[in-house]
């Protein structure tokens, strides 16, 4: 078991033969990950990585019977492409794209309610279930197996939190980076939904930053449903209010959404969470029970 | 990105929204004939001049030079060039500044709109801005306006409404009509407010907005409509589709250390500790600064030096933290995943040499592929630089310098 993506995967690229597309899909074909083929409006036909191009999401499922997609299409025509891989009936759509206006990721995520898939992102690394699929950007060596499943909004802080986790004598069974954007297609409890859901999975860890209310949520819904030890981290307890962190997401407003406030909810809804980032995997092993 | 009141205003306009009418001067010796100008156009006797500077409170706030308000009243063309005076080129202090105030390099002398007539005037606060939790974009408004929303939502939460917007069929009728009844409107009032309600929304999608806020909207005493005042923020994100808005961009108004580090693709934000910081990603840079204020010091920066952190980056992100005097020590966070942790720290080393001496101690904390190389070419280097692997081990060497 595993979640969202796994060795039988059929993967797909939109903006397959732009640059960011073509490294990072050579990196996931060489992590092992299935993918099928690729999509370069004007470019179907070519032959790309050693892989089909198409010209639309549409023809790619219908050719090789895709069923995940990563998007690494820019900003101005992201929401666009996420709405044709839910359109072409795409499952998993995962989008990295940074910079997305978010008036058209309104649109996008209204227009894609109506089909059965799921987006992850956009302003994300990606997905990765340990030694079998890679969608993302992220480094596919410090992913060790095992049974620590990870959710997260930030990309080196995963990749932080999963090295932490290995050191510490634990393994990952699948880290969902779910992005740092104001409007994201799968929020922080849906995520952990799935992890919980997990039988692989046996414990989890959820690293959230300053902004909005989803870690709240998320820890709401632990609380009445959790059947696994949480770790929790919240970045930006030194962040200022009113200013954007990097990510268009990560920004205070008001009073619940401050690293602090989050925190304390967490606490109380039974997430151990840690003050400071080094403490993670630690903190997760000690709950666990494993002794680094 | 945010904007003025009169280029927030102007965008009000083009998309039908009425607005209290006005001139803009950035000298006071054309202020009279501009201000004859709106006379003219708009019949008004008196004359609002108001400072144009990116931060609330302008109306209470105090010119340092001049002890002038931010935003004051000429009775009379006469008294125009004395009023703009005292506050153009002047540094005005608001409660959303810092002491130093910010300086004023152009004035909006408005029309008055307070005129007396068959019924009072009457404020009200309007915004539209995006409920994250919902995805919708909402209209916030409240009978309260003129006054801090804030406040408002503190004391007289009650008086506060809000109007949700189905992205799928936009801002209906009945909704512009609940908002002006909710409002206490009738007649005249009530039809220009829903057209109002109306165009200020069309305008909010129209030019890609992050946020409205209009505070006041006034109904005159004759029964019109306007938006007094305009704070408006746009979306950075969708400003490659509005040219024109982008060339708005008033860059005297924002920190100037920020501007140069986003010139050079750097995502930087000065703050006022001690402990410098360069991290590739945002979140390991915020979780950074939390790990630097762990260890007994204060971050100095946000600094997200991104995917790439060659010799030419790393040196252009030393350079901007060290323009802060504040800064005692920098601690580098770089995980290296696809970028290798070895070539990163060559990148250090090089420079640092390019630089000659630094004066603060630096902190190289490098982890991910081929993390022990990169810090064995740093212990080896000959540098004042601390490496280290673990996060802790950052952490612990901060506390080590600062002591």
């Amino acid at each position: 078991m595993s979640v969202l993506v796994n060795k039988d995967s059929k993967i797909i690229v939109q903006g397959f033969t732009g640059g960011e597309g073509t490294f990072h899909a050579g990196q996931m074909i060489e992590y092992g990950s299935n993918v099928v083929g690729g999509v370069t409006p004007g470019k179907g036909g070519q032959t790309h990585l050693d892989r089909p191009v198409f010209n639309t999401v549409e023809d790619a499922v219908k050719e090789t019977g895709a069923d995940v997609t990563i998007i690494f299409v820019p900003p101005a025509f992201a929401a666009d492409a996420i709405m044709e891989a839910a359109n072409a009936g795409i499952k998993v759509i995962i989008t990295i794209t940074e910079g997305i206006p978010v008036a058209d990721m309104i649109r996008a995520k209204d227009y894609i309610s109506a089909f059965d898939c799921r987006l992850i992102g956009p302003n994300c690394p990606g997905v990765i279930t340990a030694d079998e699929a890679k969608v993302g950007i992220m480094p596919g060596f410090i992913f060790k197996k095992g049974n620590i499943g990870i959710v997260s909004k930030s990309g080196t802080l995963t990749y932080e939190a999963a090295d932490q986790v290995v050191k510490a004598g634990l393994g990952i069974t699948t880290a969902i980076g779910i992005g740092g954007d104001p409007i994201i297609g799968t929020t922080t409890k849906e995520a952990v939904e799935l992890l919980m859901a997990d039988p692989d999975t046996h414990g989890i860890i959820m690293i959230g930053e300053i902004g909005g209310n989803l870690e709240a949520k998320a820890a709401a819904w632990i609380k009445e449903n959790g059947t696994k030890p949480v770790v929790g981290f919240i970045a930006g307890e030194t962040a200022p209010k009113g200013r954007t962190m990097g990510h268009a997401g990560a920004i205070v407003g008001g009073e619940d959404d401050t690293a602090e406030a989050k925190k304390r909810i967490m606490r109380e809804c039974g997430i151990h969470v840690v003050d400071s980032p080094a403490e993670i995997g630690t903190k997760m092993a000690e709950v666990m029970g494993v002794n680094a | 990105m945010n904007l003025h009141e009169y280029q927030g205003k102007s965008i009000l306009e083009s998309f039908g929204v009425a607005i209290q009418r006005g001139v803009v001067v950035d000298n006071a010796e054309e202020a009279v004939a501009k201000a004859k100008e709106l006379s003219a156009n708009t019949g008004t006797e008196w004359f609002v001049v108001k400072a144009q500077i990116h931060a609330g409170g302008r109306g209470k706030g105090i010119v340092t030079e001049t002890q002038s308000n931010g935003v004051v009243l000429a009775k009379g063309i006469d008294h125009v060039e004395e009023k703009v005076k005292g506050i153009l080129g002047g540094h005005l202090v608001t409660a959303q500044t810092n002491e130093q105030g910010k300086k004023v390099n152009k004035v909006l002398i408005a029309e008055d709109v307070y005129y007396p007539g068959e019924s009072e005037p009457s404020e009200f606060y309007m915004s539209v801005l995006l409920d994250r939790e919902s995805e919708q974009n909402i209209i916030m408004y409240s009978t309260e306006g003129g006054m801090d929303i804030e406040t408002v939502a503190e004391e007289t939460p009650h008086l506060i409404f809000k109007e949700a917007v189905d992205p799928r069929v936009g801002l209906q009728g009945f909704q512009a009509r609940r908002i002006a009844f909710n409002l206490g409107l009738s007649g005249q009032a009530f039809k220009q407010m829903t057209k109002f309600v109306y165009a200020l929304y069309s305008a909010y999608e129209g030019c890609d907005a992050s946020m409205f806020e209009i505070n006041p909207v006034l109904k005159t005493s004759d029964d019109k409509i306007i938006a007094v005042d305009s704070k408006v923020t746009l979306d950075d994100n969708a400003l490659f589709r509005h040219k024109d808005y982008a060339a708005m961009r008033d860059v005297t108004e924002e920190d100037p250390t920020e501007v140069e580090a986003g010139e050079a693709g750097l995502n930087y934000v000065n703050l006022d500790g001690n402990v410098g910081c360069m991290v590739n990603g945002a979140g390991l840079a915020m979780a950074t600064m939390d790990i630097i204020k762990l260890s007994g010091g204060n971050p100095a920066n946000f600094l997200d030096v991104g995917g790439t952190a060659d010799a030419e980056r790393v040196e252009k992100a030393f350079r901007i933290i060290l323009k802060d005097p504040n800064v005692k020590a920098i601690l580098v966070n770089i995980f290296g995943g696809i970028v290798r942790c070895d070539r990163v720290a060559q990148g250090i080393v090089d420079a640092y040499k390019n630089m000659g001496e630094i004066p603060v101690p630096i902190i190289v904390r490098l982890q991910g592929t081929n993390a022990e190389e990169a810090k064995k070419l740093i212990d080896e280097s000959g540098l004042n630089v601390h490496s280290a692997v673990l996060l802790q081990e950052a952490a612990d060497l901060v506390s080590k310098v600062l002591k």
